[in-house]
């Protein structure tokens, strides 16, 4: 059981990380960052199956900073397109050196 | 009765510091407030001496222990701990009255000689701090503490030279002074770590105690630690080689010249060296060069005031010329003569250059009124003034007669007592012998020079001018009055010590006795015998009346002509004119060099080169080059962020994960 949890975690982290690599909308990005933290949870949750309820409250941690990140994020992806009236990571770019 | 304890002698210091305190405000506040600056000037300083009066009444001169006055700790560190305290003693006791008496007289001069000048407040404040300095000096009962005063009458020397410091000569003249006592102090410096090092402490009473212990007499740790002490003294008080900055110092104005270029600061040294005797008793080497180089300026400073046109020059070399005799006399032992000269020069100089300021006075009055440019310094533009000024030429005539060593006269007891005291020693080592023939040599130049000053300035026909001349006047009662006392001075202080085959002999001899018999126990006394002594009286007096009368039959002030006519000298007399070119000399061997090291090498190399170019420019490149490498990286790309992060992660993972 605890193999599957797992695999099934590492599948998810690695569509988040592919995500976040090739999509160009900030929204779908940000999505793709939450499936990450999901995974990451699912793998707190097994693995504290096996070696107590520590992993347990780890998840809920993770689960209110998402939820802040979340809140941030959304106000700032629309104050953005607020101005740019797009959301296209690729045209966000004015912090460059 | 006593009416001050001695231990209140902190006192006699505070209240010219209040008078700098008062008047340094007045100067921002109230600069016009003539009447005020002068009261708290003169009368910081007249209190100063009402105080060291009472201090004087109530010391107990029979004590042979010095009264040491401890206010606080000033600073303690592991094992050295030096305390702010004064000492009183007798050697103290003679400075401190010489000091805020003199002092007082040259203050209540400087009322009636400053009265015109803008700067009135700052010059009475400046006046008062010095004062205040210089009883630090002589009280300091500490090596550390008398190095307060030391530098701070320096500091107060170079304000006073710059006084007018918007002419570029005087600020020169004033920093010219103060870098010449830097290289004395350094020696002063030197001194107090070889001492610390050697005897564990530094005040005077534990160093005194000590220094038998400590030292090997004659060794050669003594010997240096003399040598450092007494480079300080040639800077302080003007001894070759660092005698150049005395004569350039009379920029600054006259009252100062007289209280700290010839009556306190500039005998600092001759102070150190009677103070520190027990000291310089057990370095004979060092105490034959003292005696050796105060020979050797008296006499090379004599020669060069023979030819010298400026009035106050003609007083600054004699002033150098003096303090040579007072070396002279602390090198060959005789504490107590040097000390007493330094008194006697104190009236009679102070008395020379304020008359000589009161000639200034009168005659820049005088070219002002006309508006003519001609120089009021110039003794080719006096002449005759004894008429228009006679009791500036009676008070400078005492005063010419006493330095010139007349019979009767202060000049005469105490330049008699150390030249005396040198001839004493000469059946030790024939080298006092040349030094007494420089001396007396001296002595011959001393009365001629003087002796033409006073011809050149007040007798003979007047040279000042048609329509100035008749405006020379005597100067205010202000001015008169201190010359008038300081006349009395030089005309009654050899009474102090009087020579051993008069009654009532060598009293400040014996007052000095305390201080100056720790250094007795490794110099004795040398005795003349009575007919050897009546000699050398009888042979200073015909010199001092060879030089003068020399100077009137051979020099003939009616042929002279005014300095916007006189043709340049030529021969022995161009040389001396122009100082035997010491200062060229100085300049091209060490000033020119200097400057060019310090422009080329530190300024144009070093500083401009590698601080501002490697180190500040540099830098300052390093940090925009690496700046510049980084921001390559920041492409604004979110994209290309996640896949270096990525990547990064995973690196780490791989690592940190087996």
């Amino acid at each position: 059981m605890l193999t599957e949890s797992l695999v099934v975690s590492a599948i998810l982290f690695g569509i988040g990380v592919f995500g976040v690599l090739v999509r160009r909308n900030a929204i779908v990005i940000f999505m793709c960052i939450e499936v990450m933290l999901n995974a990451v949870n699912l793998s707190f949750v097994a693995l504290a199956q096996q070696l107590g309820r520590d992993g347990q409250v780890v998840v809920f941690f993770v689960m209110a900073v998402a939820a802040a990140e979340a809140a941030v994020g959304l106000a700032i992806m629309i104050a953005i397109y607020r101005h740019r009236a797009s959301v296209n990571v690729n045209q966000i770019n004015l912090l460059k050196g | 009765m006593t009416v001050v304890a001695v231990e209140s002698i902190w006192l006699v210091v505070l209240v010219p510091f209040l008078g700098f305190l008062a008047n340094g405000a007045l100067s921002f506040t109230r600069p016009t407030a003539t009447r005020l600056i002068g009261g708290v000037g003169v009368g910081a300083t007249a209190l100063s001496f009402l105080l060291t009066l009472g201090v004087v009444a109530a010391f107990d001169p029979a004590g042979h222990e010095p009264v040491v006055v401890t206010l606080w700790t000033w600073m303690g560190v592991g094992r050295l701990s030096v305390d702010l305290a004064f000492q009183v003693d007798q050697l103290a006791i003679v400075m401190l009255l010489v000091v805020t008496g003199v002092g007082t007289l040259i203050h209540i001069f400087s009322v009636g000689y400053m009265r015109e000048d803008p700067g009135y407040a700052r010059y009475f404040a400046y006046l008062n701090l010095f004062v205040g300095f210089m009883l630090i000096l002589v009280l300091g009962a500490s090596f550390p503490v008398m190095f307060v005063g030391w530098e701070g009458v320096g500091l107060c020397s170079y304000l006073l030279i710059g006084f007018w410091f918007s002419d570029k000569a005087n600020a020169d003249a004033g920093k010219k002074a103060f870098l010449m006592n830097r290289i004395g102090d350094f020696g002063f410096l030197v001194a107090m770590f070889l001492i610390y090092q050697a005897t564990g402490s530094l005040s005077f009473v534990r160093v005194f105690e000590a220094a038998p212990q400590a030292f090997v007499a004659g060794g050669r740790l003594i010997t240096l630690v003399t040598l450092a002490l007494f480079l300080g003294c040639t800077g302080k008080s003007a001894q070759i080689p660092l005698y150049t900055w005395l004569p350039d110092a009379m920029a600054g104005p006259t009252p100062v010249s007289a209280l700290i270029h010839a009556a306190t600061m500039v005998t600092a040294g001759v102070y150190l060296v009677a103070r520190t005797n027990v000291l310089f008793a057990m370095a004979p080497v060092s105490s034959f060069v003292v005696a050796g180089i105060g020979a050797a300026t008296a006499l090379f400073a004599a020669t060069i005031a023979l030819k010298q046109w400026d009035i106050k020059k003609v007083l600054a070399y004699s002033t150098v010329s003096q303090l040579g005799y007072m070396f002279l006399g602390v090198g060959v032992g005789a504490y107590a003569a040097g000390v007493f000269h330094l008194v006697t020069h104190a009236f009679f100089k102070a008395l020379l250059f304020l008359g000589a300021g009161s000639v200034i006075h009168a005659l820049h009055h005088a070219y002002h009124h006309t508006d003519a440019a001609a120089d009021p310094q110039d003794l080719r533009n006096m002449g005759g003034l004894r008429r228009a000024m006679p009791w500036t030429a009676a008070v400078m005539w005492i005063a010419t007669l006493a330095i010139a060593g007349i019979p009767g006269f202060s000049g005469f007891f105490s330049k008699d007592e150390i030249l005396a005291s040198t001839f004493a020693r000469g059946h030790e080592a024939g080298a006092f012998y040349v030094l007494w023939g420089a001396g007396a040599l001296a002595a011959l130049l001393t009365a001629f020079y003087m002796t033409r000053m006073m011809l050149y300035a007040f007798h003979g026909p007047n040279r000042t001018g048609e329509a100035e001349g008749a405006r020379v006047h005597e100067a205010p009662w202000v001015m008169t009055g201190p010359l008038v006392v300081l006349a009395l001075g030089s005309l009654t202080a050899g009474a102090l010590n009087l020579p051993a085959i008069l009654p009532g002999a060598g009293w400040l001899h014996h007052w000095l006795e305390p201080v100056t018999e720790l250094g007795a126990q490794y110099v004795p006394e040398a005795h003349l015998a009575a007919a050897t002594e009546w000699t050398l009286l009888a042979f200073a007096t015909l010199i001092a009346l060879a030089g003068i009368v020399g100077a009137v039959v051979f020099l003939k002030p009616a042929r002279l002509v005014r300095a916007a006519d006189a043709v340049p000298e030529v021969g022995l007399q161009r040389l001396l004119l122009r100082k035997w070119y010491v200062d060229e000399l100085y300049d091209a061997t060490v000033v020119r060099p200097l400057v060019w090291l310090s422009d080329r090498v530190f300024w144009r190399f070093v500083d401009q080169g590698v601080i501002d170019g490697a180190g500040v420019n540099g830098s300052a490149s390093i940090a925009r080059a690496v700046g510049w490498i980084g921001a390559r990286f920041q492409t604004g790309q979110l994209g290309t962020y996640v896949f270096v992060f990525v990547i990064g992660a995973w690196l780490i993972l791989r690592a940190v994960v087996r």
